[in-house]
């Protein structure tokens, strides 16, 4: 089984898909929404598959922009979860997303790159796409505030 | 300073509000029009379990704030307007200021405060009833569509 998530991190402190699963136990939200968390090439990923309540416009249609950065927060806030070496989850300080192209009406993806791991805050970046990664639909920065 | 008026065009941001509140993630939501005046407007998400970040805690995940700020910017917008044009989100940035008290609704008071031609600078703040610090504060802009229901956003 490939738990090799992040190849800066794992030594220290190596993954299962089990934990992250139990990892959504605790989050009616991210229940809702119907996020999973994958590893997909060794790499840890985020999957959201398309639901009907997740539009946030019917014209389009298309995404809720809101949903799409909860989503992606979500996604900074288990990644570190993941990585770092406390189970205390992280809390956030502030969130900005840049909305590059629509998020039409299918399933989405996104992955993250924490970009500093200090001793208090981590700066995560988050990109989430559709069709390609080279397509971003949406990037994201969070500062997270570590236990 | 500036006193309040009432929204530009009611015709306008009556059915808008409706529909925006009737969205299918809005529903989910349930999402709520509280008040609306011209550039602002007040919008509400009442507690749910269902939106709750850590069973454990109880505490509404930023997710659902986001959604809400995200919401009510947007709208906030729409009562500036005299026709119809379409809004879709720039950027929005949120700054967590404590996490939301368990078991109470959040309120989102969002604003425009500058109607450009082609851009719409908001602020927001979200809050809860008894508690004078704001759960969270955002500011965010959103792009005019050159096309009416054009496919590009």
């Amino acid at each position: 089984m490939s738990n090799n998530l992040n190849p800066e991190h794992s030594k220290e402190h190596p993954i299962d898909s089990a934990m992250l699963v139990s990892l959504m136990d605790f989050c009616p939200y991210a229940q809702l929404i119907g996020m999973q968390p994958k590893v997909e090439n060794g790499e840890l990923l985020f999957f959201l598959p398309f639901q009907p309540h997740n539009i946030g416009n019917d014209q389009l249609p298309a995404l809720h922009g809101g949903l799409i950065g909860g989503f992606m927060e979500m996604a900074a806030l288990m990644h570190m979860l993941c990585i770092q070496e406390s189970n205390n989850v992280p809390r956030t300080i502030d969130f900005s997303i840049d909305y590059l192209r629509p998020g039409l009406a299918k399933d989405m993806r996104a992955t993250c790159s924490v970009t500093k791991h200090g001793k208090q805050v981590a700066n995560v970046q988050v990109t989430a796409w559709q069709d390609s990664p080279d397509k971003p639909v949406a990037v994201a920065r969070a500062h997270l505030l570590l236990d | 300073m500036s006193y309040p008026l009432p929204v530009k065009n009611p015709k306008l941001f009556e059915p808008i509000s409706k529909w925006i509140c009737n969205i299918p993630h809005c529903k989910i939501l349930q999402l709520e029009l509280v008040q609306a005046e011209r550039s602002k407007v007040v919008m509400r998400i009442p507690y749910q379990e269902r939106l709750v970040a850590d069973r454990r805690t109880g505490v509404m995940h930023g997710g659902a704030i986001t959604a809400l700020v995200d919401t009510a910017s947007g709208l906030s917008i729409f009562t500036m307007l005299e026709e119809l044009l379409g809004y879709p989100t720039l950027d929005l940035r949120i700054d967590y200021l404590r996490p939301a008290t368990p078991g109470l609704a959040v309120y989102c008071a969002a604003e425009t405060y500058r109607l450009a031609k082609e851009i719409a600078f908001t602020r927001a703040t979200a809050y809860q009833e008894g508690n004078p610090l704001p759960v969270a504060t955002s500011v965010g802009t959103f792009m005019r569509r050159r096309s009416p229901k054009g496919e590009q956003a």
